[in-house]
């Protein structure tokens, strides 16, 4: 196995496993920018995972092989009204945003466990039938070295994820609905004084967060797991949330924070069949990415500032 | 649960049997809300010195996996010294994955969540691959020497042969300790102003850093003492981890059920302990999925979160009647 052998094997695997950490930890950077911190995106992912192959799984005979996308639709559809209870709580009621998030991730388990229960009388789902499959981009694979390596053989799923990485960036840092957003994060009482409604770009914000972990834990589920039970999503919420941090609360920071955990966790679950490194202990490649990450972060990186209103319920009229 | 189509009252009364049905499952009940008591205060303490340790769960890991080892390889110990080392061992191993986060936090101001998230799976990993090498190529290690054994044959007959141990005692000690460091002493004082200001308290002349990482490496060193309860007294072995134990993350929101305070978790760890016990039984009686007591805690949550609404209409209330 040659060089290259090697990073045609090991980069599609690398952008495949991050695509559902991307759009999740995107959807954390649009709630924190607004203010709003979410330790709620593993919750939010469980949801978007269990809808994503219950649906899936009711709805096959109707949708065909586009089961998955409308799956994907879904998902994002529940997962953003679920997050309703995390902006209710935190932007109206002013709850403790850590404590409301963590009781959304408790009662997104509970929820979606309890009904799997009581629609198959055991843990977990049957497996689906239709799942993201890859394919050739046209065109773009023929590109020489670089068309293999990420153009062939690809999901769409992460071309969907790249696609939704621009344009949060886009959108964040090139439209006015952007500019409000962040100035609701930084300075909300100078926001309100603008004339801008904070409460409401606040529960857009969460809604937008819920939306895309929804569609995150759905790609996870539906290309990686393909079923549903309580193991299903285990921490890759965390993951996301740690990864925009990494990427210091910005759209492409955190899709480059994802890809290279995606890398990491990729490396770790090929690098048996990999020369030179397959005489490594597992262990040393299972910790890999995690103490690779704290390295970085302690090396590189130095001090990330938080939006400086995150966590902070806004009460108009308070200094 | 009516909802569901379930019969509530038969649903709660297995509840209530489940956690106080008989001398056992008082015994159980007890002893699942033992590692509870100990991984809230790990949060508690953190989240009172301003830092959110989610790495509670991974400090709890290698606690747990230290004191198993001490009590599998020390033989011929007499009890009085075996046994304190074993659970010394569990709270050295916690306080050091505590104490990383800690210094990077201090050092390197790298933020201590996405850190101890990463010791999490660290942690996990790690000791997976240790269980295997010290168990010869097993799942599971053997079970630990009795004299390291937390277990007590009076605690035990009294509760009809359930698992109930003598941790118990410990993680009420360490609930007065707790009180003790932040309330007693001038250190405690230090690590709360730390986490109240970090500036003030710096022009105070306090040290930031130093107060960090001990911070860490306290919380740690609890979460650690969580790990010896379930490796010396619940289980006497350790085992090879598919996934996360819960505990840790579940002493987040014991910590914030009880409001921080170490009167409070033992609240909440009775709570959470309690509820998570005894809705075993609720399939067996009353044919109800264990999920449905998470969705009511989960709820208990959401209402001492929003708390702040119901004092705003008790506000407006009074407020109306001073106006008349």
């Amino acid at each position: 196995m040659s060089f290259l052998d090697v990073l045609y094997f090991i980069v599609p695997a690398a952008i495949f496993y991050a695509a559902p950490l991307i759009l999740t930890a995107i959807g954390g950077v649009f709630s924190e920018r607004s203010g709003v911190v979410n330790i709620g995106l593993e919750g939010l992912m469980v949801m978007g995972a269990f809808i994503g192959i219950i649906f899936n799984l009711f709805f096959v005979d109707v949708f065909g092989s586009t089961t998955p996308w409308v799956a994907l639709i879904a998902a994002m559809v529940v997962s953003a009204i679920f997050s309703l209870i995390h902006a209710v709580a935190s932007v109206t009621f002013r709850a403790d945003q850590v404590v409301s998030g963590v009781a959304i991730n408790l009662l997104a388990v509970a929820l979606s466990l309890f009904l799997v229960k009581m629609i198959y009388n055991k843990g977990q789902t049957e497996f689906v039938q239709e799942r993201f499959i890859r394919t050739d981009i046209p065109f773009l694979e023929k590109i020489p070295f670089i068309g293999p390596m990420f153009f062939q053989d690809v999901y769409w799923t992460s071309v969907l994820a790249i696609g939704i990485a621009i344009l949060a960036w886009v959108i964040l840092y090139y439209t006015p609905f952007g500019l409000r957003l962040r100035s609701v994060g930084e300075h909300p009482m100078a926001a309100d004084t603008m004339g801008i409604n904070v409460n409401r770009m606040r529960y857009i914000a969460v809604m937008i967060s819920g939306g895309l972990a929804g569609i995150g834990g759905a790609i996870y589920s539906q290309s990686i797991s393909l079923d549903f039970s309580h193991s299903t999503i285990n921490g890759q919420g965390f993951m996301a949330l740690a990864a925009m941090i990494f990427g210091k609360w910005h759209p492409l920071g955190a899709m480059g924070a994802a890809l290279f955990f995606g890398f990491a966790q990729a490396l770790s679950i090929v690098g048996g069949s990999i020369p030179y490194i397959e005489n490594i202990p597992s262990v040393f490649l299972l910790i890999l990415p995690y103490v690779l990450t704290i390295l970085a972060l302690a090396g590189f990186i130095g001090k990330a500032n938080a939006p400086k209103a995150s966590g902070v319920p806004y009460i108009k009229g308070n200094r | 649960m009516l909802v569901s189509g379930f019969n509530p009252i038969e649903g709660y009364a297995a509840l209530w049997n489940g956690i106080f049905g008989d001398w056992y499952t008082i015994g159980e009940t007890i002893r699942q809300i033992t590692p509870y008591i100990l991984a809230g205060l790990a949060v508690a303490f953190a989240f009172r010195t301003g830092l959110f340790n989610i790495g509670v769960e991974g400090q709890l890991i290698v606690g747990w996996f230290a004191a198993a080892y001490v009590g599998i390889t020390f033989d011929d110990l007499p009890k009085i010294i075996h046994l304190p080392l074993a659970i010394l061992a569990a709270a050295a191993a916690g306080a050091l994955w505590g104490f990383i986060p800690g210094l990077l936090k201090a050092r390197f101001k790298v933020h201590e969540v996405i850190v101890t998230i990463m010791m999490n799976y660290i942690a996990l990993h790690t000791v997976n691959a240790l269980v295997k090498t010290v168990s010869g190529g097993g799942d599971s290690t053997d079970k630990i020497h009795p004299s390291a054994s937390l277990r007590s044959e009076f605690l035990e007959s009294m509760t009809d042969y359930s698992r109930l141990h003598l941790g118990i005692l410990i993680a009420l000690a360490m609930v007065f300790v707790m009180w003790l460091i932040l309330e007693k002493t001038t250190r405690g004082f230090e690590l709360k102003a730390v986490g109240f200001n970090q500036n003030a308290s710096q022009y105070a002349g306090m040290n930031v850093n130093k107060n960090i990482i001990l911070a860490m490496v306290i919380s740690g060193a609890f979460a650690g003492l969580g790990g010896a309860m379930e490796a010396l007294g619940t289980f006497e072995y350790v085992s090879v981890k598919g996934s996360f134990t819960g505990i840790g993350f579940d002493g987040i929101a014991v910590a914030l059920l009880g409001a921080n305070t170490p009167l409070g978790v033992i609240f909440g760890a009775t709570l959470f302990g309690s509820l998570k016990y005894g809705a075993l039984n609720m399939p067996n009686e009353a044919g109800i999925p264990v999920e449905i007591v998470s969705i009511v805690i989960a709820i208990i949550i959401f209402f001492v979160a929003s708390g702040y609404i119901f004092r705003l209409f008790l506000e407006r209330f009074s407020k109306k009647k001073e106006a008349k």
